[in-house]
């Protein structure tokens, strides 16, 4: 059977599964719709969550990422862990005493404020329509990949599974799903994984095949370690060395700093908090904290392995190499543009970090334009430099050296010349990762609008009927918005995501933690901390982005800080305006701190809230 | 609620107290290790931790820990709090039903 046929089979398979989890789980009442009737078992909820947080950009990019970062890639392995610290510490086990369906419920109920709740509300959507744009995309970049189908296309069937299974089962068949997503999208990572770490260091562990030494047979010698060989090739070719700390842009304070405003962001994200009402009890929302993480561990032990194999395997199999010589993946993954090769003549690849680097990717050039270069580019070939124009100045002044990163995980499993159905699995895995984090953010933002707006703040009176009617409406007519900026993507909609983290950070973070651990903090004082937190990174984000303005450095720094790490300094301006108000305002009222007591007892001394019997406003 | 009956009102609010500072005290010990893992060893001592490699392996430190070491911590830290919490909640809820015995 061909790739695609296998590919064919994967995708019509998992779908075929999802459909009918859908169908067995769907919902009839509010509780179930949002929080799953809060009966998740905690290993099941620590999977769904896994499933959820790893997103298009986790499975595909992340570990494309690391391979051309080398040391600071390691920002977003620590980062999109290390919060799940703060999360299991700090916030999982009081939310779920809290008992109730979303983050803005916490935050307008602690902080007794209908300002808040909208405050709240509005981040909460924001974060996650520009996080969601993105897994739609990736939905459509894997259909047209893998099954040849127009990327248009692959973003309405990708539309149309999510819109049937959300709608019909709400939280409960969202969770259920990922359960079945997370296994898909796991096998479809560690296989290729394996396989290539078997191959190249002769361990069936890839964690540890990370440390080990290259196989004879491929090294052409016995005994040099991976990493050693990996840093000398990098060095010749003029790349940093792959395990140096703190080279290029990327200084201590830098790493330092988006570090912790990914790991705090983390913390923040409204799809992730929301998980943990989802489970039975509190001691259930610690276990699946800790479940969740361990899940989450193996992808993210897996990625920096897969990133060194790969980038072991790219540069040895292109390097030096004529064009009978190259492997057949090259070739097909030339096609999609996201790796060319411009020669300058002597028929032999160069991979190099200097000028007479060969290696290219497409970018954001159009077929047309691409197509224009290689015209002028061999015009300038054949008249030996006379007419013409060289490819490699042209790609290299635009910012396209070097391949995609995308090709790492994507070519992994043909780089290792694996057999066509463990290449079809990435596709399947691909899909899975993109549609669990989709959906789970589609949740957010249908409780946001109908639970928090319209039964909080607009129609109290609603019934259970007509509030399960409006979340419904409100999550099909998500996955319809979502969907057509997957179609039409905004411009800025890829260059905000990697920034949700930030705002994030800086708003939601400290106004949960204070609330908690805190029961002095006052309404006007947490609303000034969050709008001043996300006011200052918001804008410090977009000057930066869409203004060039420089970078900061605040005086104390070498280099500016990167607008990834703000969100760090916006939440330390979120605490300190918070804290510094506080004591000018009054304390919260005597059954405000009798909520946060009841946060704070262990579960066995009072049952968990029930919703029900939840105190409304 | 059933703990605050007026016969050990008082005492159970004491076991209370003391419950919240021993959470307190493990998450303050948890976020230490967290912040010296992920922060110290993967970030602000990685370069000076290269110079050391994990025997038998290619690994330098700092680079390992920034890869790999700081989320197997993570992992761990998890799984100690669950423990302990759990155990804490346990002892806590003996305590106050010696109390209901007592009277």
């Amino acid at each position: 059977m061909s790739v695609q046929a296998w590919t064919y089979l994967f995708v019509a398979l998992s779908f075929g599964l999802y459909l009918f989890i859908a169908w067995r789980t769907r919902v009839r009442d509010t509780r179930g719709f949002y929080v799953a009737g809060q009966g998740v078992p905690a290993a099941a909820n620590g999977m769904a969550t896994a499933a959820d947080w790893m997103s298009a950009a986790s499975f595909i990019s992340m570990a494309g990422l690391i391979s051309t970062m080398g040391y600071a890639g390691g920002i977003y392995l620590m980062g999109w862990t290390g919060g799940y610290v703060l999360l299991a510490l700090l916030l999982a086990p009081y939310l779920r005493k809290f008992g109730h369906y979303t983050v803005p419920d916490f935050v307008g109920d602690r902080y007794a404020s209908d300002l808040a709740r909208i405050v709240a509300v509005s981040c909460a959507i924001f974060i996650s329509f520009t996080y969601v744009a993105g897994q739609m995309r990736g939905v459509g970049v894997v259909f047209s990949r893998f099954l040849e189908v127009d990327i248009h296309v692959g973003v309405i069937i990708g539309m149309a599974i999510v819109f049937i299974y959300a709608t019909l089962g709400g939280m409960k068949g969202i969770t259920w799903t990922q359960v079945a997503q997370y296994w898909v999208l796991i096998t479809a990572f560690l296989i290729p994984a394996i396989a290539i770490s078997i191959k190249l260091t002769g361990s069936p562990l890839p964690q540890a095949g990370l440390g080990n030494t290259i196989e004879p047979s491929i090294a052409g010698q016995s005994g040099v370690y991976l990493l050693e060989k990996l840093n000398q090739i990098q060095t010749d070719l003029g790349f940093s060395s792959y395990t140096a700390t703190f080279v290029g842009g990327w200084d201590k304070v830098n790493v330092f700093c988006v570090a912790l405003a990914l790991m705090v962001g983390t913390a923040g994200l409204p799809h992730v908090l929301v998980r943990f009402y989802t489970v039975k009890s509190v001691k259930a929302a610690r276990w699946s904290a800790f479940w969740a993480l361990l899940f989450i561990s193996l992808l993210y032990l897996t990625a920096p392995a897969t990133a060194a194999f790969a980038r072991y395997y790219m540069i040895d199999s292109l390097n030096g190499k004529t064009a009978q010589e190259l492997p057949s993946w090259f070739e097909n993954w030339e096609k999609t543009g996201l790796i060319l090769w411009m020669d300058n003549g002597d028929g032999v690849m160069r991979y190099s970090a200097g000028e007479d680097n060969e290696i290219f990717r497409s970018g954001t050039l159009s077929a047309a334009e691409l197509s224009d270069v290689r015209v002028a580019h061999q015009a300038w070939l054949d008249t030996g430099g006379a007419g013409g124009a060289d490819g490699r100045e042209v790609l290299r002044a635009r910012g396209f050296s070097g391949p995609d990163r995308d090709i790492i995980v994507l070519a992994t499993p043909e780089m290792a010349e694996l057999a066509s159905w463990i290449i079809a699995l990435v596709a399947a895995g691909g899909l899975a990762a993109a549609l669990s984090t989709a959906s789970g953010l589609l949740l957010v933002i249908s409780s946001s609008v109908s639970h928090d707006l319209y039964y909080r703040v607009l129609r109290p009176e609603a019934s259970e009927k007509q509030r399960l009617a409006v979340g419904r409406g409100v999550i099909g007519m998500a996955v319809v918005v979502a969907g057509i900026f997957g179609i039409y993507p905004p411009g800025f909609v890829s260059q905000v995501v990697a920034f949700a983290f930030g705002l994030a950070a800086a708003s939601f973070f400290p106004a949960i933690v204070l609330g908690i651990f805190s029961k002095r903090v006052g309404t006007v004082p947490a609303v000034c901390g969050i709008i001043a937190g996300i006011g200052f990174t918001a804008f410090y984000i977009i000057a930066c982005v869409f203004f060039g303005m420089e970078t900061w450095t605040f005086g104390l720094f070498a280099n500016g800080i990167n607008p990834q790490g703000i969100g760090t300094i916006g939440m330390l301006i979120n605490f300190a305006v918070t804290l510094s108000l506080t004591p000018l305002f009054p304390r919260p009222r005597p059954e405000i701190e009798a909520m946060i007591d009841s946060v704070r007892e262990p579960e066995e001394a009072g049952p968990a809230v029930m919703i029900e019997a939840a105190p409304e406003r | 609620m059933a703990t605050s009956t007026p016969v050990h009102g008082s005492r159970a609010a004491v076991a209370l107290r003391r419950y919240w500072r021993a959470n307190i005290r493990i998450m303050a010990v948890l976020l230490g290790l967290w912040a010296l893992a992920g922060l110290g060893a993967g970030i602000l001592f990685a370069d000076k931790l290269n110079a050391y490699y994990i025997s038998g392996t290619g690994f330098p430190l700092g680079f390992w820990f920034a890869h790999q070491g700081s989320i197997i911590v993570f992992v761990l830290l998890i799984l100690a709090y669950c423990l302990y919490m759990n155990r804490l909640d346990k002892r806590h809820r003996r305590e106050l039903e010696n109390m209901d015995q007592e009277g």
